[in-house]
């Protein structure tokens, strides 16, 4: 089973339109939700005002004053409030103020258009360096949301004696996940036994996040809230964190109304109000010896972390931990913050803080060798992590690593020499166009970093059925990424049976365990493996209580437990995630093993540049990763793929504009995603190299294509237009012309 | 202004009657008056693609065909592409390669395609991604797409 292309399991039901996304549940009586939002980045809210010509009796109100029990949202700090109230502070732009129902969706939009808010504005912090410099101070003693250093060895003595220091400042923008379902859902709150239960069925991607949202929310146990996820129209991050807001606010017009009730955001709303990719500065200094060896590193990573926390602090460590990339280097320190503005907090979006720090060591490294006079790819050659070797956290390379084999299976299929060669001729005959290769080489973590995995402690199970099959127990959601078909298949394999015989329960908080959020690239590999633990205790249990006999065929093992089922009720068997004795983490100092394994890539790109309109067209593409062993090859390579993709759209076209902090540019019209016509086919190269972790060998996949294409696309670009200041993605036609007259105009 | 609107219109190859909002657009009628949820809401502003359908033979997104406009018309769904529990070979084809990963965007992109090979039973490349530009798709790259729109073609040609 593992290895095979097994088909997507709920497939049928997608190309049928039969799959039930949140929208398409009705529930009789429901009224429409929606939001009415500050629109200015910073203040005191004085008053609500209702205006005339709208039936106010009509409608389900709630703001803060109604809230029954924490105004707070459940997350890594708890600061942000589901509602402002009076005289309370505004935050940022979207700052959520009064919640408004009614069964007629018109009526109710044109009510959210006659509510005045009067807010007493106060100055506002629109990006890090006022932030940096406390012009003013909105959040703390510092603007810190979070602040991480990492030392390895000590760089202090080496700038002075090294023969080549080089600095550098990176820059990447806000990305937006762009999933094509809103964020949507539907809530109801009812009486049961004399105490409240609270329902939310949601577009969402880590349940029991939800679930501690609601409890906290309504101050209510556990059994008294439930949550269900429901086919899930893409995600990327973008429904990790947020649902803990929208589902809550769903709940809170379903509780004061008393009916059902659908929140489901228009596209415009979602653009301006829900989470982004965290814009980053970093800064970089570098010291080699004479011969290119990597002396030292010090990297300066800031990150945008907008209004609250959030998952700041996790997104940051990350992107910390990624700094250093995939070279050896004995002295490093690496100062990473998260600083407050008063814009809507950014979130998770695939790769989660790692493409920011990675892009910008991708970038200096074609730098410094362009500098040192060195070949980028025996620059990288010379310094690449090899097994034994150390990394920035004193994590100790432990596996055969060969970085210097992916990446020439990657310039190789690219043909990268052949066509720099050719490149460098045909770019100096005249015509607007000009071409060029480049490339990037970069690590994912897989699953959460350091210590996540013991804090969430995640549960995972298989269940079997009255007619003889098999149901997965877990709560890690499908977004499109093949959850149900690999764990399907990882089961199967497990048990040894064909994978029709396994499917995945629906995930709902009643019913499956708590397997952690569905995040991190964590799912394959850390619930995987607890489902393979889980699934060969259910046989043994199977064949110790007499009803299998092994070996078995598919049909008897589906009669034995068809006939356990009749005996003994409910057949569940669960699995739990122990840290391995070999992995080692200390939090307060950020040394040790940061994550179980990491999965290795080079990607490589070709570009075309048009002069005359500044248009980059990426004309091929190659991404050569190694994952441990794939899954199922076919679903792996549609995520390398849709991540290459999003990858070269947050390089080159995909920006966020920003006003008085507020998107001005949430439209789809005007934010520009990879259409069909826009990106090459890409060459998916996988090298295999089982992992000792993960089940069957797996690693994480899902984040890792995010990494590595912008900075092999900007790379690209400096091989066809010569020097240039390429120092920011998105690299959008208007940066780069700006670059170009840098250049012209000295 | 009326407070309703009565529409009739063929779906699917079955006649409706239905009274909707004034305002209402085409995908509202098909969503919420006659519950085929396969065609979906992406943006609201005809750029995504999700709500593709067939009006009177014509790709259209149903989000931006004022429910009057409908009036008399001819609207093939997603839900109106398979026979019974035979899928098209388009549906087929999405299903073998992966096409549908998220599968939101899915149903307006099978209703791009089918007309796609109506008019050009052999596309290249090229062609299908010219035939499918007006459908977002933020999971595949469209790698998986284009397999599958040239997987279904041939098997139509072979028919």
């Amino acid at each position: 089973m593992i290895g095979a292309s097994s088909i997507r399991k709920e497939g049928r039901a997608k190309v049928l339109g039969t799959a039930i996304y949140t929208d398409d549940k009705f529930m009789p009586g429901a009224l429409h939700g929606l939001t009415v939002r500050s629109e200015v980045p910073r203040g005191i809210l004085r008053a609500i005002h209702f205006g005339d010509g709208i039936p106010w009796e009509e409608f389900t109100l709630v703001t803060a004053e109604d809230i029954p029990g924490t105004n707070l949202v459940a997350s890594v700090v708890d600061d942000q409030p589901f509602l402002v109230g009076i005289g309370q502070e505004i935050t940022h732009s979207q700052q959520a103020v009064l919640l408004l129902a009614h069964s007629d969706r018109f009526l109710a939009e044109k009510a959210r258009r006659a509510v005045r808010l009067d807010i007493e504005e106060l100055p506002a912090v629109l990006d890090i360096q006022s932030s940096l410099d406390l012009q003013p101070l909105i959040y703390g003693a510092d603007n810190l949301l979070k602040e991480i250093r990492i030392a390895k060895g000590d760089p202090a003595p080496v700038w002075a004696q090294a023969a080549h220091v080089i600095e550098g400042e990176y820059r990447t923008g806000a990305q937006e996940q762009m999933y094509i379902e809103p964020n949507a859902m539907l809530s109801v709150v009812e009486p049961r036994d004399g105490a409240l239960q609270v329902t939310v069925w949601g577009s969402l991607q880590c349940p029991y996040y939800v679930h501690g949202a609601l409890r906290q929310l309504f101050g209510l146990s556990e059994k008294q809230v439930r949550v269900v996820a429901m086919e899930m129209g893409g995600a990327f991050g973008g429904k990790e964190d947020y649902p803990s807001v929208n589902g809550g606010h769903a709940a809170l017009l379903a509780w004061k109304s008393g009916r059902p009730v659908k929140l489901i955001y228009d596209r415009e709303e979602d653009l301006a109000c829900t989470t982004k990719r965290h814009p980053s500065r970093t800064r970089l200094r570098t010291a080699f010896d004479a011969e290119g060896n990597l002396l030292a590193l010090e990297a300066d990573f800031i990150l945008d972390g907008g209004a609250y926390a959030t998952l700041s602090p996790v997104v940051l460590s990350r992107g910390a931990v990624h700094a250093a990339s995939v070279y050896r280097c004995p002295h490093v320190r690496i100062h990473a913050r998260a600083v407050a503005t008063n814009t809507p907090p950014p979130g998770a979006f695939r790769g989660f803080g790692a493409p920011q720090s990675l892009f910008a060591m991708e970038r200096h490294m074609d730098v410094c060798a362009r500098k040192l006079g060195l070949d980028a790819v025996e620059l990288r050659r010379k310094n690449f992590l090899r097994l034994g070797d150390t990394m920035a956290t004193g994590q100790v390379i432990r596996e055969d690593l060969d970085l210097a084999g992916i990446m020439d299976r990657a310039l190789a299929a690219i043909g990268y020499h052949d066509k720099r060669a050719a490149f460098a001729l045909t770019n100096q005959e005249d015509g607007p166009i000009k071409r060029g290769v480049g490339f990037s080489v970069f690590m994912h973590g897989c699953g959460f970093t350091g210590n996540g995995e013991s804090h969430v402690a995640s549960v995972a199970g298989v269940e079997g059925l009255a007619d003889g099959t098999v149901a997965v127990l877990a709560a890690s959601t499908e977004m499109g990424q093949g959850k149900n078909t690999v764990f399907a298949q990882i089961v199967a394999e497990a048990l040894h049976l064909p994978v029709e015989l396994v499917d995945t329960a629906q995930v709902d908080t009643d019913h499956v365990p708590n397997s952690g959020p569905t995040v991190a690239s964590r799912s394959t590999m850390m619930v995987g493996r607890i489902l393979e633990d889980a699934a060969i205790g259910f046989k043994q249990a199977l064949v110790q209580q007499g009803f299998l006999a092994e070996p078995y065929t598919p049909e008897s093992f589906q009669t034995a437990v068809a006939k356990a089922v009749a005996a003994l009720g409910t057949l569940r068997c669960y699995g739990q995630y122990h840290r391995p004795p070999n992995i080692q983490w200390d939090d307060v100092n950020y040394r040790g093993d940061a994550y179980p394994t990491y999965s290795w890539a080079c990607y490589a790109a070709e570009v075309a540049v048009d002069l005359d309109t500044c248009e980059v067209k990426v004309a091929d593409f190659a991404a050569v990763q190694e994952v441990g062993r794939v899954v199922n090859p076919t679903l792996a390579a549609g995520q390398i793929e849709g991540g290459v993709a999003q990858g070269i759209g947050w390089g080159l076209w995909e920006e966020v504009t920003m006003q008085r902090g507020r998107m001005i540019n949430n439209q789809m019209t005007n934010y520009i995603i990879p259409t069909s016509v826009d990106l090459p086919r890409i060459q998916v190269i996988f090298l295999e190299n089982a992992h000792a972790g993960g089940p069957g060998g797996a690693k994480g996949i899902g984040e890792l294509p995010m990494d590595g294409p912008a900075p092999a696309v900007v790379n690209a670009l400096e091989n066809a237009l010569g020097t240039l200041r390429l120092d920011e993605v998105p690299m959008t036609p208007d940066r780069l012309l700006e670059r170009c007259e840098e250049v012209t105009h000295g | 202004m009326a407070d309703r609107i009565d529409l009739v219109l063929q779906v699917n190859g079955a006649e409706h009657r239905v009274s909707v909002h004034p305002f209402a657009r085409l995908l509202d009628v098909l969503r919420e008056d006659l519950r085929l949820t396969g065609t979906k809401e992406g943006c609201g502003e005809g750029e995504c693609g999700a709500c593709t359908v067939l009006l009177n033979g014509r790709v259209v997104n149903s989000c931006l065909v004022p429910a009057a406009q409908a009036q008399g018309a001819v609207v093939v769904t997603v839900e109106g592409l398979a026979e019974g529990e035979r899928l098209s070979s388009l549906q087929a084809a999405f299903l073998a390669h992966n096409g549908a990963q998220c599968g939101f965007c899915t149903p307006g992109m099978l209703l791009s395609a089918t007309d796609l090979i109506n008019r050009c039973p052999n596309p290249s490349d090229d062609q299908i991604r010219d035939g499918l530009a007006g459908n977002l798709c933020r999971c595949t790259g469209y790698a998986k797409i284009l397999d599958a729109v040239h997987t279904a073609a041939s098997r139509e040609a072979s028919r």
